[in-house]
């Protein structure tokens, strides 16, 4: 059975300290700049910030990842190789990396520094994550959530590294780190920039019949009906209009949370060496919540008993959830 | 001399169709080099594949380089297979877009696709370092990046490509929206996206076109077209302006940019005709300015 560690997100100081003190194992945080996939206003840590998480999480025994999981456009690749050096000088416990040229210049200038695969490098075959492996020494890879399980099992066998899953929090529909839409319609890059369907450009809009249109730069990504609450308006759980569907429908996924707690057992069979739990933009009170009861879960499983799930199926709050790509091929 | 291609037909367009349009691209078009294979759906691959020596000895007798492209996502056996065998051949050259193609490439010759996310200098230098003769950019670089990536691309030796014409890809899935559409899955697709030769539109509820939607692949609703910034792709360095191939005579929007390039057309001629045989898509031009990439930006008037 593998170790399977809790790997969890931590958005500010604070919540970095409730992730760690919840039972995390490792936390992952980034910095206030485009050099991460969570470039959010009034996210993130400042290189002093990290170097005290840092301090913080070790003597705790936790660690800290840092997320350098953006494609830097030529011209500005200096901002993610400043990064890497701070990570470097206040010694966190591994950088996360997607793009090629990032990674190499990481293996090259700083190769004491454990490198793990962001799920924004969308390697979803042996072939593909051997590559990173062979040429930039990655530790451990973040598979993108796509596979079946037993898919992750077969992947496991043919790899030289560990593997890391999602299970719980937003559910990315799109293959990441191959993703424009949000470009497309503001002008402001996930892969660039570090930017999803950014709240500065979001408007709900009220009718006169009560009802509640969401806008992402103008455009209406869904409606909702009087008694419905509004949902955000991320790009690829909008509801459209196509030819056969001229009812509306969501075109590629209805608003859902992932939540694998019923698989933790048939991951950690498979080979899964940590979990991650996604929403480094979450509150402080939304990490304790989740981590705990993550961290019960697993250790229960890791001493061989029954874990009791229900207090993890409640953590949706309220929300649909699915066990996405996971559990069956039919999600595709 | 700027180099004008031809990209891979994103869409499952059936063979007979496919026959066409090639040998009108032969006959007719003024491209250098076409992309062929199947980039978007493995399980389109065997409808069209048959007919691939053929169409490749067809467009070599015009006088076009070929070029094969890999998938851009490979995840399944098959697929898995398919990028192998690709990546073995010696002729002829062939374009990678996933890690899996590169692994099993090694360091023979060969070209980067738009999907592999060569977004700068450094990523460009080492993806030279192991093999590669030639980078397409990706499609939401803007201007001055493009400048700098092409740049050092070509201090490498490299060939060095853009997409100035067609839908852009704004994303791609492990999960197909034809078939959800339909109320199917990707196993039982029975390849409905075959009924939209240039994607299936979606809408806004308030009834504004806004994607496309092509199997597993998510585009603009917007044709990209880059018109005014041709001189300045080709000072940065830009060698090669790829075409993407759309439900429109591309024969004939090779051959306006074709005299677009050689100034025996303007850009505002260019533009006139190219709505002409664009019909009602809109056109754009929003990434390469850095602004949302639906959009279409006015270059100022000379002073």
């Amino acid at each position: 059975m593998s170790v399977a560690e809790l790997i969890c997100p931590a958005g500010t100081p604070s919540a970095l300290r409730t992730a760690v003190d919840a039972g995390a194992d490792a936390v992952y945080c980034g910095f206030q700049n485009a050099t991460n996939a969570r470039n959010f206003p009034g996210l993130n840590f400042t290189p002093q910030e990290l170097e005290e998480a840092v301090a913080y999480a070790h003597g705790r025994g936790a660690k800290v990842l840092l997320a350098l999981n953006t494609y830097p456009p030529a011209g500005r690749t200096a901002l993610w190789r400043e990064a890497a050096e701070i990570g470097a000088r206040v010694g966190v416990d591994a950088v996360i990396v997607a793009d090629m040229g990032v990674a190499d210049h990481i293996a090259r200038a700083h190769p004491g520094i454990r490198l793990h695969l962001s799920v924004q490098a969308a390697a979803s075959s042996p072939e593909a994550i051997r590559y990173y492996c062979a040429h930039f020494g990655v530790k451990r890879v973040v598979l993108p959530r796509i596979l079946t399980i037993a898919e992750i099992r077969q992947i496991r066998k043919e790899i030289p590294c560990e593997i890391e899953t999602f299970i719980f929090g937003n559910h990315g529909l799109m293959v990441e780190g191959r993703c424009s839409l949000t470009s497309y319609l503001t002008g402001q890059s996930t892969n660039m920039d570090g930017v999803c369907s950014p709240a500065s450009h979001v408007e709900y809009v009220r009718h006169e019949d009560g009802a509640m249109t969401s806008r992402l730069a103008g455009f209406a990504i869904d409606r909702f009906g009087p008694d419905e609450k509004a949902g955000y308006p991320t790009i690829c759980k909008g509801r459209y209009n196509a030819p056969h569907r001229p009812e509306g429908y969501y075109a590629f996924e209805e608003p859902i949370s992932l939540n694998l707690a019923p698989m933790l057992h048939q991951l950690i069979e498979a080979g899964v060496h940590a979990f991650k739990i996604e929403g480094r933009q979450r509150s402080k009170s939304y990490v304790r919540t989740v981590v705990s009861a993550f961290r019960k879960a697993v250790d229960e499983i890791r001493a061989g008993r029954r874990a009791d799930l229900d207090g993890l199926v409640a953590l949706t709050e309220g929300r649909k959830q699915t066990q996405g790509a996971f559990a069956t091929k039919k999600w595709r | 001399m700027t180099k004008l291609t031809l990209g891979p037909i994103a869409y499952h367009w059936p063979p007979e169709r496919r026959r066409d349009f090639y040998a009108r691209i032969a006959d007719e078009a003024a491209v250098d080099e076409v992309y062929l294979g199947e980039v978007i759906c493995s399980k389109r691959a065997p409808f069209h594949e048959p007919d691939l020596p053929e169409t490749i000895e067809r467009l070599r007798r015009a006088g076009k380089t070929v070029i094969l492209s890999t998938l851009a996502e490979v995840m399944l056996v098959r697929e898995r297979k398919a990028t192998a065998e690709l990546a073995s051949l010696e002729a002829p050259e062939i374009e990678i877009n996933n890690a899996a193609g590169l692994f099993a490439r090694g360091r023979r010759p060969h070209r980067i696709g738009p999907f592999m996310n060569a977004y700068n200098e450094a990523t460009i230098a080492w993806m030279a370092s192991q093999g590669a003769t030639h980078v397409c950019l990706p499609v939401e670089l803007p201007g001055p990046a493009v400048a700098v990536a092409a740049g050092a691309a070509r201090a490498l030796g490299m060939g060095v490509e853009a997409q100035v014409f067609g839908r852009a890809s704004l994303a791609v899935s492990a999960r197909c929206y034809h078939a959800r559409a339909h109320g199917r899955t990707k196993d039982n697709c029975r390849h409905v996206c075959e009924e939209d030769p240039d994607g299936m539109p979606l809408r806004t509820t308030d009834d504004r076109p806004i994607l496309r939607v092509n199997g597993i692949q998510t585009q603009s609703e917007s044709y990209l077209a880059l018109i005014d910034e041709i001189p300045e792709l080709v000072a940065a360095g830009v060698t090669h302006l790829r075409l993407m191939p759309q439900a429109v005579d591309m024969a004939a929007a090779a051959n306006l940019f074709r005299a677009l390039l050689d100034a025996r057309l303007s850009a505002a001629e260019a533009e006139a005709r190219l709505r002409e045989i664009c019909g009602d898509a809109p056109l754009s031009n929003g990434f390469y300015h850095g602004k949302a990439g639906y959009r279409r930006i006015a270059r100022a008037p000379a002073a």
